[in-house]
C-alpha cells in the first residue's frame, strides 16, 4: 500500500472542497497539515491534563509536566540526539535560530566572521546580520552554483582562523538542495567554527542523527512536521550549551535569584524561560509518533518518487522551468518552478481556483532569488498524505496554464 | 476573451487580464522629474512610477516599469492613466477604491497589497522622497 492509501484518512482537512474541487495540500513547505493523532492528543491534554508545568504540586501539574517531558525524550530519539538534556524547545525555528545567534553573538568580538550560504531562508540570515551589526563581525557567504548547490571550493576560502560561526540550511526551502552537512560540519570543525544547522526543511522528510551529524546546533519546526504550531527545537551540544550563557531570562531557566545575580538551572531548562507551549509539545510528541511508525524512511522515499514525478512532469511542458538540482540528484520534497509570461502569484491564484495550494513568492529567501535573476517562484512542497494523482492533477493544469491570462 | 479558463475569469476581471497583456504606459520615462521604486515584502513584487511633471504642477505624463503580477502590473497601468493630466494635489487625492472601481475586480485580501503598491510609489514620487 502506498503511503498516502495508508494516511489520507488521518488527516481530517483533506475533505475540504476548495473553490469546487477537492483540496490538494502541496504547501507542507510552509505548514504541513495534522493527522487526527495529533489532534486529539492536543485536545485530550487540555480536557484531562492541563496546568503549568515543573512547579505545580498538584496531580494534573505532575501530569502535565509528565507529557511535556515525555515529549523531549520523543524528539531526543527521533533526531537522534545523544541525551535528552540537549533538547531545548522553542516557539519554532525563527526562534531557535534567533536565540541561538543572541547567545552565540555575545561571545563575538570585532572581526570575527560568521559565514552562511546565498540559500538561506531570512530566519537563518537576519539574526546574524543582527549580530555582526552589534558585534563588528563580519558576515560571508558561500555562494550558490548554476546547478542550486554549494560552491563548497568557495566555502574553503571563505573560512579563517577568524571563523567562529558557520550557519547553513540542510534542505533550501527553495531548490530542495540537500546541502552536504557533514562535509560542511567537518570544513567548520577544522577552524573551530561552531556550526548551526536550519532543520525545518529536512526533520519532516528525512532520517536525521545529530550524533552521525556532529553539528552543534540543529533547529526545527513542529507544524512543518505534522505537528502543531507554535512550538520547535533547538538542539545543542552539551558542551557547547554549558559554556554559553542563557540568551532569556525568568522562571524555569533559574535555580537561585538574588536582586544583582542568579544562578542558572541545568540543561536543557536553562535556555527554556517562561511557561512553554505544553500542549504543542503534547501534539508534537503524537507527531513523532505517527511519523516514526511510517518510517522515515518510507517518508522519504514516498515524497522522493512524488518529487521525481513533479520535476520529470513540469520539465516536460513548454515554456516551464525548473529551479534546483537536476532529475536525479537527491532533493528535498520541494520543487520551484516558473511559467512562462505568468507572475508567480498568479500561478499560485490560478491553481487555488482549482483547488490547488501552491505557495508563490520570494520564499523569505530574497538573496536566492536574486540570484536565480526573478522575483519569485512557484513551489510545491509534498508530505506523507500527497498522492501521483495530486501531482497528475498538479502537471494537467499548469499545462493549461498559459492560456489562463 | 479567448483561451482563458473559467477559472481565470472568476478571479481576474477583463481590465486586469487585458492591461496586464497590453499595459499603456508600461515602459520608462526618460524626461521623468518625480521618481519612485517601492517593492511588496509579502512577495517581491517591484513597482517604479515616473512622472513628468510640468512648472505649474500639472503631471502631463506617467509610466511605470515592474517585475510585477496581473493584478499590480493592471493597478500601475490605471494608476498611470488616472493622474495624467491631473495636478500634484488631484493625484495625491487618489483613493485605492478609485482605483478598485477602474479595475472592475474584487480583489482578495491576500491580493490587496498588489492592487495598492503602486498607489503607495505614486505617493511616494509626489512626496518626492524617491529611491531612485
Amino acid at each position: 500500500m502506498r503511503l498516502d492509501e495508508l494516511t489520507r484518512g488521518d488527516f481530517p482537512i483533506l475533505e475540504r472542497v476548495v473553490n469546487g474541487h477537492p483540496l490538494i495540500y502541496l504547501d507542507s513547505g510552509a505548514s504541513s497539515q495534522k493527522p487526527r493523532a495529533v489532534l486529539e492528543a492536543m485536545n485530550r491534554y487540555y480536557e484531562r491534563s492541563h496546568a503549568n508545568v515543573h512547579r505545580s504540586i498538584h496531580t494534573l501539574g505532575e501530569e502535565a509536566t509528565e507529557l511535556y517531558e515525555v515529549a523531549r525524550d520523543a524528539v531526543q530519539r527521533f533526531i537522534g540526539a545523544p541525551s535528552r538534556e540537549e533538547v531545548v524547545f522553542t516557539r519554532g525555528t525563527t526562534d531557535g535560530l534567533g536565540l541561538i545567534a543572541e547567545t552565540i553573538g555575545r561571545t563575538l568580538g570585532k572581526g570575527d566572521e560568521i559565514v552562511v550560504t546565498e540559500l538561506e531562508h531570512h530566519s537563518n540570515l537576519i539574526p546574524w546580520q543582527l549580530v555582526a551589526k552589534d558585534r563588528g563581525a563580519v558576515l560571508k557567504a558561500v555562494p550558490v552554483r548554476d546547478d542550486g548547490t554549494l560552491d563548497l571550493a568557495a566555502l574553503d576560502r571563505l573560512l579563517t582562523t577568524r571563523t567562529r560561526v558557520v550557519a547553513f540550511a540542510h534542505v533550501s526551502n527553495v531548490l530542495g538542495t540537500i546541502t552536504p552537512a557533514k562535509e560542511i560540519i567537518g570544513k567548520a570543525r577544522a577552524v573551530n567554527a561552531l556550526t548551526v544547522v536550519d532543520g525545518a526543511q529536512a526533520a519532516p522528510h528525512m532520517r536525521l542523527d545529530m550524533s552521525a551529524l556532529g553539528c552543534d546546533f540543529y533547529v526545527l519546526s513542529a507544524h512543518k512536521m505534522l505537528g502543531p504550531t507554535g512550538i520547535g527545537v533547538m538542539y545543542g551540544r552539551r558542551a557547547v550549551l554549558n559554556r554559553l550563557e542563557p540568551g532569556r531570562g525568568g522562571s524555569e531557566m533559574i535555580k537561585e535569584v538574588w536582586i544583582d545575580h542568579a544562578q542558572w538551572n541545568d540543561l536543557p531548562w536553562r535556555f527554556e524561560p517562561g511557561t512553554p507551549p505544553i500542549a504543542e509539545a503534547v501534539g508534537l510528541t503524537a507527531a513523532i509518533e505517527y511519523l516514526e511508525k511510517l518510517g522515515m524512511d518510507r517518508v522519504a522515499e514516498h515524497e522522493r518518487a512524488l518529487t521525481r514525478q513533479t520535476m520529470e512532469g513540469l520539465s516536460r511542458i513548454p515554456g516551464v522551468t525548473v529551479y534546483g538540482p537536476k532529475v536525479g540528484v537527491d532533493r528535498g520534497a520541494v520543487v520551484s518552478f516558473a511559467v512562462e509570461g505568468l507572475h508567480p502569484h498568479d500561478v499560485a491564484a490560478l491553481l487555488d481556483a482549482e483547488g490547488i495550494a501552491v505557495r508563490a513568492g520570494h520564499h523569505c529567501a530574497m538573496p536566492l532569488m536574486r540570484r536565480l535573476g526573478v522575483v519569485g517562484t512557484t513551489r510545491a512542497t509534498f508530505s506523507v498524505f500527497n498522492s501521483p494523482d495530486e501531482v497528475s492533477r498538479l502537471l494537467t493544469t499548469v499545462a493549461g496554464l498559459r492560456s489562463a491570462l | 476573451m479567448s483561451g482563458a479558463t473559467p477559472a481565470a475569469n472568476s478571479l481576474y476581471s477583463d481590465v486586469i487580464r487585458d492591461r496586464w497583456r497590453h499595459p499603456r504606459h508600461r515602459g520608462d520615462l526618460p524626461g521623468a522629474n518625480a521618481v519612485a521604486e517601492d517593492v511588496n515584502p509579502l512577495c517581491g513584487d517591484r513597482v517604479r512610477m515616473m512622472l513628468a511633471i510640468a512648472p505649474e504642477g500639472r503631471i502631463s505624463e506617467a509610466r511605470f516599469v515592474g517585475d510585477s503580477c496581473a493584478i499590480c502590473t493592471a493597478s500601475a497601468d490605471v494608476v498611470a492613466d488616472l493622474v495624467s493630466g491631473r495636478t500634484r494635489t488631484e493625484a495625491a487625492a487618489l483613493e485605492v477604491s478609485d482605483v478598485l472601481a477602474v479595475l472592475q475586480a474584487e480583489i482578495r485580501p491576500t491580493r490587496m497589497r498588489c492592487a495598492t503598491l503602486p498607489l503607495s510609489v505614486l505617493a511616494q514620487a509626489l512626496d518626492g522622497k524617491a529611491k531612485s
